[in-house]
């Protein structure tokens, strides 16, 4: 029989592997215990052999009644009991009798072996579950026996433990008692020392313990005999622990702690002072150390040793290595198409703040005798400043309307929303835009829609014109019978540092906004204005005027409207000429600290910040009355230039004085008159960089003061051969200005370069040309605004040549002007000379012409007294000849 | 005393010279031109400065000593002369 290699039954319980079985218990014939395959794990299992007639008996033939399919065969249990009555001992069944007959059931289950599985070749199912096992699963093996062909034999395959409960063999209990447990509480003493104590010292001290009663209670050792058994058996239980071990430290906790120290100097008191000084020690010391000291400070003296030349003549050629083109080049050029009459330009102004925008002031180009001709067409024609921006060249960003023709014009330098100008008929217009500020702030957007309302669209705009053009009205004009009476021709708006009262004092200026102007006009004179409402004034008939005559556009700020119409200067000064009825006719002015507009914008953005906050607008709120409490401003220059229209200079005074005669206020005489120009003064201005330096243009020549300088100007030049008729400062060059000529061409001037002629010339255009105003937006851009008769205002960019100054050119022009200076006064002294020595060559002359006199005088006497003697010598000669005298006899002894 | 004056008057009126003061060997200063806390921060950080020079120079050769030490800065130049008790530094803006 091959041994069996137990195969897996699965489902079931029987999913033990099964060992090999090695013995196979035959069947004993005797009435023993019937072998079944309990061994094996199956009790219910019984093998038996069943011969041929047996099965015959029972129908249960091999390859007939039990086949592959249906290995089994239900046998009736009276059927055995009859077999076994019937054969006895010879039935096949003998060896499980017992087993039948023990049989609960009716029929018993016997299989076919056919693989002789269980060692014979039919196997009796012992029990009734058994029975009911195997009819019930042989479906199941089959399907499984197919996957058991592929499992070979011989693998072992691992399966992990599987956890189990836990089945108590009586463990627990040994291990309960051989542990060891406390079994009563123990007692905790807890000793501590007091509180005092605490991080003291431990101090010990001996007692004797025999010297106190009870102070130990003592267990003296004895042996006792019970225990003097020898130990034989131990018992002892180990465990195996991991080795562990417990360590820790402190660290000492650093904190940040602040701590400051403060320390003074060491230093001597005065009486160590004084001591040291009287040492000897230190005198000699001194002594010895000055001497070399002295000659280091020398040599520093003498020469700096550390300067780069190189670098200081590399300055020089930087400057033509950039751009070696001098020429003003061309960039944009405005013309108002629309205006149909003939315009020229009479001033022009950048708006302070705001890049790219120009306001231009054009006025009719007629003579006086055709403006009153053509008087009542010229009503109906708005006079207007235009405001052109860099993005647009054709249609200007806004227009201000004005009564009449303007000619000249200035921004307001606190705020560049103001805009003063001064007409031709004497009036000042003022105009505030602060509403359409935001319009020209953001010109480069590009077309922004114009909400408002156009008043009184004169012209006839084109009809495919995308942008409506803003007319604004002006808010205020001065009022025309106390203002001037005929044309203003310059305008100004003090600093907002200091303010006039009408005796022309000055104080300081509490507002920190220009509030006042200075103006200045043909009808020779000069007056003073404040844009802030005066107390005198009444409001009311001001009041009814207003309703009488004009009835106000809604859209105009009310900025100025306490001024409207009712305007008058406050301080006018008259430029008389002394005896004669002809006065001065001004035709510029410049103050001192004029030049604020070319300061930093601080101010100016500050304003506007203010305004942004929402505080309220200064110009809104304008507080009248000056001199109250204003701290008068002492050393305060008050004089100024003043060109005319004959062509001269006039350095006057604004402060009034008392006529002794009249005991008016009058004006004071001027300081200095010059008569240097050969036609109308129009350019009178301060240098940017040099606050005494004044620039006057006139005529055909031009000439430089030195405020203070009263012998005459430092430079005045040659006539030019043909007229100037506007002139600038550079902005950023110090010895430089642009003149501008009747023909159109722009002399550049470099005081550095010549002095007598322009450095170079230029031609713009064809026309005369009327205002220069160059601009500086930032280091790179910087542009010149040329507006010329014909109404066109060009703009052009200035080289880089020609606004960068070069390292020593503030110094070198200085020193011109100091050097100049000096030439004048050594003209002076050189005339002082010149006279003294006039003076000394003619009573020469006269000494010389006197000396001759006499000595001719002398002579002739001497001369005469020679002649007589002779004469008398002849005479006494004759007589002796003639024998009428006798020779005297007596001769001298000396003959003899 | 009128000397020590007349000296340092001396040495202030050369052209140039911004301030001049005297300083013992400790670096208390006992004359001077300039006011107190320039002086006194003058005093302190060329006293040092000078000593380290001295202590240079005496390393590389201990046979030598510092006669003079002049600092030259962008905006002046500062003079010391150094001897065994005390300091005189000069302070002077070079010619341009």
């Amino acid at each position: 029989m091959a041994p069996k290699a137990q195969k897996q039954k699965s489902s079931d319980g029987n999913k033990k592997t099964k060992q090999r079985k090695t013995k196979q218990t035959l069947p004993d014939r005797e009435e023993t215990e019937p072998a079944n395959m309990e061994n094996i794990g199956h009790p219910e299992i019984y093998p038996l052999v069943l011969t041929t007639q047996t099965q015959e008996i029972f129908n249960c033939r091999i390859d007939e009644d039990v086949t592959d399919g249906k290995p089994y065969k239900l046998i009736k249990k009276e059927d055995i009991l009859a077999d076994f009555k019937n054969r006895a001992a010879v039935s096949d069944f003998y060896p499980v009798k017992k087993v039948i007959q023990e049989y609960p059931g009716d029929e018993l289950l016997v299989v076919y072996d056919k693989d002789f599985r269980y060692g014979l070749n039919f196997y009796l199912i012992g029990t009734e579950e058994g029975k009911e096992n195997y009819l019930n699963y042989p479906e199941v093996p089959e399907e499984h026996e197919e996957y058991k062909e592929y499992i070979p034999e011989d693998l072992y395959i691992y399966r992990p433990p599987i956890s189990k409960p836990w089945v108590s063999l009586g463990s627990e209990k040994e291990i309960d008692e051989e542990s060891v447990k406390e079994s009563a509480k123990q007692i905790t003493y807890m000793i501590s020392r007091k509180r005092r104590e605490f991080g003291t010292p431990i101090k010990f001290r001996d007692q004797n313990a025999s010297s106190v009663k009870d102070a130990y209670i003592e267990c003296t050792a004895y042996s006792d005999k019970n225990f003097i058994i020898k130990q034989l058996e131990k018992d002892v239980g180990m465990q195996v622990v991991p080795n562990v071990k417990d360590t820790s430290t402190q660290t000492k906790w650093t904190y940040p702690q602040n701590v400051a120290i403060q320390y003074y100097p060491r230093e001597f008191s005065e009486e160590e002072k004084e001591i040291f000084g009287q040492s000897k020690p230190l005198i000699n010391f001194l002594n010895n150390a000055s001497i070399s000291v002295e000659i280091a400070l020398q040599q520093n003296e003498i020469m700096n040793t550390f300067i780069d030349d190189w670098k200081n003549l590399a300055e020089e050629e930087g400057t033509f290595e950039d751009k070696t083109d001098t020429h003003l080049k061309e960039y944009q050029s405005f013309t108002d198409l629309h205006n149909l009459a003939e315009t020229m330009v009479t001033s022009v102004s950048w708006h302070p703040t705001i890049y790219g925008l120009i306001a231009v002031s054009v006025a009719v180009r007629l003579s006086f005798e055709d403006r009153v001709h053509f008087s009542g067409k010229l009503l109906l024609q708005p006079s207007l400043i235009l405001f052109w921006s860099f993005s647009d060249p054709i249609h200007p960003q806004l227009m201000l309307e004005s009564p009449d023709d303007i000619f000249c014009f200035k921004f307001c330098p606190s705020d560049p929303n103001i805009i003063a100008g001064g007409c031709i008929n004497g009036q000042i217009v003022l105009w505030d835009i602060t509403a359409h500020a935001d319009r020209i702030e953001n010109i480069k957007t590009g077309g922004s829609s114009s909400k408002k309302v156009t008043l009184k669209p004169m012209f006839l705009l084109e009809p495919d014109s995308n942008k409506e053009v803003m007319y604004i009205r002006h808010c205020a004009v001065s009022s025309i019978e106390n203002g001037h009476k005929k044309v203003i021709t310059d305008i100004h708006w003090l600093s907002d540092t200091f303010e006039i009262n009408r005796m022309g004092s000055v104080f300081e200026n509490r507002n920190g906004i220009c509030c006042q102007l200075v103006t200045c006009s043909a009808d020779c004179t000069i007056c003073f204005w404040d844009i802030r409402p005066q107390k005198a004034l009444t409001p009311q008939p001001v009041e009814k005027k207003k309703e009488e005559s004009i009835e106000i556009p809604y859209d105009v700020p009310s900025t100025f409207l306490h001024l409207d119409l009712s305007w008058k200067p406050f301080t006018k000064i008259k430029l008389s000429k002394g005896e004669t009825s002809l006065d001065h006719c001004p035709t510029r002015v410049s103050l001192s600290e004029d030049n604020f507009l070319y300061k930093t914008q601080d101010k100016v953005s500050a304003q506007s910040k203010a305004v942004k906050t929402g505080e309220i607008h200064p110009y809104q709120s304008l507080e009248g009355g000056f001199g109250n409490n204003l701290k008068p401003i002492e050393d305060f220059c008050t004089k100024f230039f003043v060109g005319t229209e004959e062509g001269e200079v006039i350095y006057t005074d604004w402060k009034m004085e008392r006529d002794p005669d009249t005991g008016r206020m009058m004006a004071k005489k001027p300081v200095n008159l010059y008569t240097v120009h050969d036609g109308a003064v129009h350019t009178v201005q301060r240098s940017p960089f040099y606050k005494d330096i004044i620039l006057t243009i006139g005529g055909w020549n031009l000439a430089i003061w030195k405020e203070g300088v009263t012998t005459g100007p430092l430079l005045q030049s040659c006539c030019a051969p043909k007229r100037y008729t506007a002139g600038h400062w550079s902005l950023t060059r110090p010895g430089v200005f642009y003149i501008g000529r009747e023909d159109g061409y722009i002399d550049i001037w470099d005081l550095l370069e010549k002095t007598h002629e322009p450095s170079q010339s230029q031609n713009i255009c064809i026309t005369m040309i009327t205002c220069i105003k160059p601009w500086t937006f930032s280091a790179k851009q910087q542009f010149i605004a040329i507006a010329d008769y014909y109404g066109t205002l060009h703009i052009l960019e200035i080289p880089w040549t020609l606004s960068h100054p070069s390292a020593n050119e503030v110094s070198g022009t200085s020193h011109y002007f100091e050097r100049e200076v000096k030439y004048l006064e050594y003209v002076e002294q050189r005339k002082k000379i010149r006279e003294q020595e006039k003076k000394e060559m003619d009573l020469e002359l006269e000494k010389k012409k006197s000396k001759t006199y006499q000595k001719s005088k002398e002579q002739m006497e001497a001369e005469l007294r020679d002649e007589y003697d002779s004469y008398l010598e002849l005479e006494k000669n004759t007589l002796i000849k003639l024998g009428l005298i006798r020779v005297p006899e007596t001769m001298p002894f000396m003959d003899l | 005393m009128a000397e020590v004056e007349e000296t340092l008057k001396r040495i202030q009126s050369h052209k140039g010279v911004v301030g001049t003061m005297v300083v013992n060997a400790e670096g208390i200063p006992i004359r001077t031109t300039l006011d107190n806390s320039t002086t006194v921060q003058y005093s302190g950080l060329l006293h040092q400065l000078t000593m380290k020079a001295k202590s240079t120079v005496r390393d590389i050769d201990p046979q030598n000593d510092l006669t003079f030490l002049r600092i030259r800065s962008k905006k002046h130049e500062i003079m010391v002369a150094p001897d065994k008790e005390y300091l005189l530094i000069v302070i002077q803006n070079p010619c341009e």
